[in-house]
C-alpha cells in the first residue's frame, strides 16, 4: 500500500515534469473536425485518442496529463506557503506568549470555526482568479495544523534546562529553533504537509470548477470536469477522466499521510 | 450547572470574535477590489456624477470611518443593494436560505442515519468484511471531491439508469441525489468517528466486566456501549453540520439547486458584489450559531467539558 502509494506520487511529479514529451497531442490544440470523439486504441497514423476528445476536439489524455502540472504546481506551492506562515506563527506564539500567543492562536480558531472555501471564493471573486492568488488563498486556508504543532514543541521545550543553558551560554532563539526544535517537529511536519498537499489538490480542483481557478485555455483537472459537465450524457469521457485521475491522486496522497503518520508519529492520530 | 455559565461566556466572545474577523476580512477585501462605482454607472456618466455617487456611499470618507460605518450597517443587516436583482442584498439571499436549509438538513439527516448504524456494526464486527467494506468506503468518501461524487452521481444514476433528475426543486426525487453527494463526506466522517468511538468503550473495564458476569453480547453493545459512546458521536456528528455548509456551494452549482451557493457563484460571475458580501457573511452566522449551539448541548451532556 504504502510503496504504491509513493510510487503513485513519484510516477505523477515525473508526468507533470515531462508532460511535453509524453502527451501524443498539444493540449491546447483545437480540431472542430474531431470534436467529441469517444476513446479508442485506434487512430489515424498510429496517434490514437485514448482518452478521446473534448468540445473543442481536444485530446483528453494530453490535457490530462498537463492538468497534472497545474495540480501539482499549485498544491505544492500552496502547501510551501501554509508551512511557512503557519511555522512562523506558530514558533512566534510559543517564543513569545502572552498577548501575540493569544490573538495567533485566537486567529486560528476563528479560521476553523468556518467554512474556509466560502471566504476564499469570497477572496477570488474580487481579487480575480490568478496562479498566485490561488496560491495564496489555498496556502492560507491550511497553515492553522502547522502553527499548533509548532507551538506545542516551543512550549514543551522552552521550560527545559537545556534550552535555559544555550540561553545562558549565548547561544541565540535561531540557535534553539534549528537544532532542537525544527528535528523534533520534522515528522509531524512531513506527515501535515503530505495531508495538506492532498487538500490542496483537492481545494484547486473545486475552485477550478466553480470557474475561480485556473481560467481556460490551461489544462487543470477541476476545469475540465467543469467543461464535460455539459456534454455528460453524449461524451462522458470528458468529465469522468480528469475526475477519476483527480479522484485517485486525492486518496492515494491522502492514505500515503495516514501511514506515514502512523509510520513516524502516532501522537497525531486521531487529530 | 457550575461552570456553565463561564463555559458559555467563552463560547459567545469566541463566536463573536470570529463573526468580527469574518466581517473585518469582508471589508478589507472589498476595499482592494478598488472602486465599486463605476460598476454602478453607465459608462459615460460625467464625472459630477460619479462624485456624487461616491459621496452617497460613502466612500469619499476616511477608510476607518467606512470600517466603523461598514459594521454598524452589518449589526443592522444591511449589506447594500444588489446590482443584479435591484434589491437590498438582504432580503435577496434571505431568499435562497430555505433551500439550502432543505438541502443541507436532509443531507446531515441521511449521513447520520446511514453512518451511525454502519459505524456501530464496523467497530463490533471488528475486521470483518463488513467492516473493510465499510471503511473502505469511508476512506474514498472523505478524499473523494464533492463536486466529482456529484458528477459520478448524475453520470450513473440520472443519466444511465434514468432513476433520478439531474438539476432543479421541484419534489423530493431531486433531492436525493444532491442530498448524497452533499451528505457524503460527513456520512464517511461520522462512520469512521463513530466506529473507534464504539472501539473505544468496548475496551473499558466495565464492558469487561459486563462480559465476565455473563450479559449478553447484544445486551452488552446496546447498554453499556453505546449509551457511552453518545457523547463524542453526538458532538462530531453535530460539527459535521456546520461543515456541510461548506460544500453546499459545490453541490448546488453541481445540481442547480436555487440555494445561497449557488446564487454566490452566480453574484460573483454577475459582479454583484453585495450579494457575496451577504452570502458569506450570513453563511458564517450560521456556521457560527450551529457551532455554537452544538457546544451548549455538549456542555449540558458531558460536565467535563466546561473546565477545560
Amino acid at each position: 500500500m504504502a510503496l504504491g502509494g509513493g510510487i503513485f506520487v513519484v510516477v505523477l511529479v515525473v508526468v507533470a515534469l515531462a508532460a511535453p514529451l509524453i502527451a501524443p497531442f498539444d493540449p491546447v490544440r483545437q480540431s472542430l473536425r474531431g470534436r467529441l470523439a469517444p476513446p479508442t486504441l485506434a487512430g489515424a497514423d498510429g496517434r490514437a485518442h485514448l482518452l478521446g476528445t473534448d468540445h473543442l476536439g481536444r485530446d483528453v489524455l494530453s490535457r490530462a496529463i498537463y492538468g497534472a502540472r497545474v495540480s501539482l504546481l499549485v498544491g505544492l506551492a500552496a502547501v510551501v506557503v501554509g508551512g511557512i506562515v503557519g511555522a512562523s506563527l506558530g514558533l512566534l506564539a510559543g517564543f513569545r506568549g502572552g498577548w501575540t500567543d493569544s490573538v495567533i492562536m485566537t486567529l486560528a480558531d476563528a479560521q476553523l470555526a468556518f467554512p474556509f472555501i466560502l471566504l476564499a471564493i469570497g477572496i477570488i471573486a474580487v481579487l480575480g482568479p490568478s496562479f498566485p492568488t490561488l496560491i495564496v488563498v489555498i496556502g492560507l486556508s491550511g497553515w492553522v495544523t502547522y502553527a499548533r504543532v509548532l507551538r506545542s514543541q516551543v512550549l514543551v521545550l522552552r521550560s527545559r534546562e537545556f534550552v535555559d543553558a544555550i540561553h545562558a551560554l549565548g547561544g541565540s532563539v535561531a540557535r534553539v529553533i534549528a537544532r532542537h526544535i525544527l528535528p523534533n517537529v520534522l515528522s509531524s511536519l512531513v506527515v501535515i504537509a503530505t495531508l495538506e498537499l492532498a487538500r490542496a489538490i483537492v481545494l484547486e480542483a473545486t475552485l477550478s470548477f466553480l470557474g475561480l481557478g485556473v481560467q481556460p485555455p490551461t489544462p487543470s483537472w477541476g476545469g475540465m470536469v467543469h467543461e464535460g459537465r455539459e456534454y455528460l450524457d453524449s461524451a462522458w469521457w470528458i468529465s469522468t477522466a480528469p475526475g477519476i485521475v483527480l479522484m485517485l491522486t486525492s486518496i492515494i496522497v491522502s492514505r500515503t499521510g495516514d501511514w506515514l503518520r502512523d509510520l513516524l508519529d502516532p501522537t497525531l492520530r486521531g487529530e | 450547572m457550575r461552570g456553565l455559565l463561564p463555559f458559555l461566556a467563552t463560547r459567545l466572545l469566541r463566536a463573536a470574535i470570529a463573526l468580527w474577523l469574518v466581517s473585518t476580512v469582508v471589508f478589507v477585501v472589498m476595499r482592494l477590489s478598488g472602486d465599486p462605482v463605476p460598476l454602478l454607472l453607465p459608462p459615460d456618466a460625467p464625472r459630477s456624477e460619479i462624485f456624487r455617487v461616491r459621496a452617497e456611499l460613502g466612500l469619499d470618507r476616511p477608510l476607518p470611518v467606512q470600517y466603523a460605518v461598514f459594521l454598524g450597517n452589518v449589526l443592522r443587516g444591511d449589506f447594500g443593494r444588489s446590482i443584479h436583482f435591484r434589491q437590498p442584498a438582504f432580503q435577496v439571499v434571505i431568499g435562497y436560505l430555505p433551500a439550502t436549509l432543505q438541502l443541507g438538513l436532509t443531507a446531515f439527516v441521511l449521513a447520520a442515519l446511514v453512518a451511525l448504524p454502519i459505524g456501530v456494526l464496523s467497530a463490533v464486527r471488528r475486521n470483518s468484511l463488513v467492516d473493510q467494506t465499510a471503511m473502505g468506503l469511508a476512506l474514498v468518501g472523505q478524499s473523494a471531491p464533492t463536486f466529482f461524487i456529484g458528477i459520478l452521481l448524475i453520470l450513473i444514476v440520472s443519466l444511465n439508469l434514468g432513476l433520478l433528475p439531474t438539476s432543479g426543486r421541484e419534489n423530493w426525487r431531486h433531492l436525493v441525489l444532491p442530498a448524497l453527494t452533499l451528505g457524503a463526506f460527513a456520512m464517511a466522517s461520522i462512520a469512521r468517528l463513530t466506529r473507534s468511538a464504539v472501539l473505544e468503550v468496548l475496551r473499558a473495564d466495565y464492558v469487561r466486566t459486563a462480559r465476565a458476569k455473563g450479559v449478553a453480547e447484544t445486551l452488552v453493545v446496546v447498554k453499556h456501549t453505546l449509551k457511552n459512546a453518545a457523547v463524542p458521536i453526538v458532538t462530531i456528528t453535530g460539527l459535521q453540520f456546520g461543515t456541510l455548509l461548506g460544500g453546499a456551494v459545490v453541490t448546488e452549482t453541481v445540481f442547480a439547486w436555487p440555494g445561497m451557493g449557488r446564487l454566490a457563484i452566480q453574484s460573483i460571475y454577475n459582479r454583484d458584489y453585495p450579494i457575496v458580501q451577504c452570502t458569506v457573511f450570513l453563511s458564517a452566522l450560521l456556521f457560527i450559531v450551529i457551532n455554537f449551539c452544538i457546544d451548549l448541548i455538549y456542555g449540558l451532556l458531558d460536565p467535563r467539558v466546561r473546565s477545560s
